[in-house]
């Protein structure tokens, strides 16, 4: 009989045998059927992964993402049937891979793929009311923490990342200019937005992220930082669901 | 800055960034979510794309050989000085200092 440690061992690896013990229905051996089932389930896996990384995608050119997807599906199965968050492990599977280090920026794309689809998959919240501010101390705001909604996400890069990604979603998008980009992720309404930022204000937006005082959050960036600028663009983003003083 | 100057920048700044977004709430509010719909493929359906009964057997997408980089878009990016990631981070350090003021 088959346990299923071997079941999966011979799904994931097309060179072991059928494993024994596993019947067509009509009594015989399941031989091919099982195959055709093997060969799905990497298909499948395949198609799910080229749905969720569009950009790596088109980076690689289609073939070589199919071997990279081949690849990445036997050494990370699906640890959840919630397919809409596989591929969780590919910015780090990207890292490891030898005949990939040279592009360096493929493991942030991966990053920021699959940061959109959560960004989408997150949940409603609603954005402050601008009344609430008005009711706010103003001397209270330095040491104020934001509440921000789960849509939004960041994600950090030293290469110029949101242009990539645009230069390779968008038609026509200028080419990337060669400064540090890390990305800004809002949902508005329904869809996922990337924007870029500064080094600056990923460095203020991932201390705010963490509760840090915004006072404090300010001192973390390394540069100039137009705060206006940055807040107005969480705000329009519907980012920011409370201010706590 | 003193600090009386820094309380009345961060809260301009606050007031400047919710000015006028009242309407945009409003807006936002007519609009119901449809749910339901999410990007295709992305579903959590178990009988999502690719299945297939071609019968293709072992020849599936599982290639033999990696071969490098050759149809995708990477080499058409052109980020100057940055085909390799060490050397591409030492070019932007500078860059990163002569941020505009």
């Amino acid at each position: 009989m088959t346990d299923q440690t071997e079941f999966r061992a011979a799904l994931l690896d097309a060179r072991q045998p059928v494993p024994d013990g596993l019947l067509d229905g009509h009594g015989g051996g399941a031989g091919k059927r099982f195959s055709v089932y093997r060969n799905n389930v990497a298909v499948s896996l395949t198609e799910a992964l080229q749905t969720g990384f569009p950009v790596l995608r088109k980076l690689l050119g289609l073939g070589n993402f199919d071997q990279l997807a081949g690849l990445y599906l036997r050494a990370h199965p699906p640890a959840s049937p919630l397919m809409m968050h596989y591929g969780a492990q590919m910015p780090a599977f990207l890292e490891g891979f030898a005949p990939l280090q040279h592009i360096g920026y493929l493991p942030d794309i991966a990053r920021l793929e699959l940061a959109i689809r959560a960004s989408y998959h997150a949940a409603d919240a609603d954005p402050m009311d601008a009344a609430k501010l008005a009711a706010i101390p103003a001397e209270t705001l330095s040491t104020a923490r934001l509440q921000f909604a789960p849509a939004l996400k960041l994600v950090r890069s030293p290469w110029p990342l949101f242009d990539i990604w645009r230069f390779n979603s968008e038609a026509g998008a200028p080419k990337p200019q060669a400064v540090p980009q890390p990305v800004l992720i809002t949902r508005p309404e329904f869809d996922p937005i990337p924007a870029p930022l500064t080094l600056a204000e990923a460095e203020c937006l991932a201390a705010l992220l963490e509760g840090v005082r915004l006072d404090h959050a300010l001192a973390a960036a390394t540069g100039p930082l137009d705060l206006t600028d940055l807040l107005s663009r969480l705000v329009r983003g519907q980012a920011i669901t409370d201010i706590q003083t | 800055m003193t600090t009386t100057v820094k309380t009345v920048a961060i809260a301009s700044a606050f007031a400047a960034a919710f000015a006028g977004t009242t309407a945009t709430t409003a807006e936002a509010a007519s609009k119901e979510k449809c749910y339901g719909v999410s990007l295709a493929g992305q579903n959590d359906c178990a009988a999502g794309p690719g299945t297939t009964c071609a019968g293709t057997s072992v020849t599936d997408y599982q290639g033999n050989a990696w071969t490098l980089v050759d149809s995708g878009t990477c080499d058409s990016i052109e980020l100057p000085s940055m085909a390799d990631g060490t050397e591409r981070k030492g070019s932007l350090e500078p860059l990163e200092r002569d941020l505009p003021a």
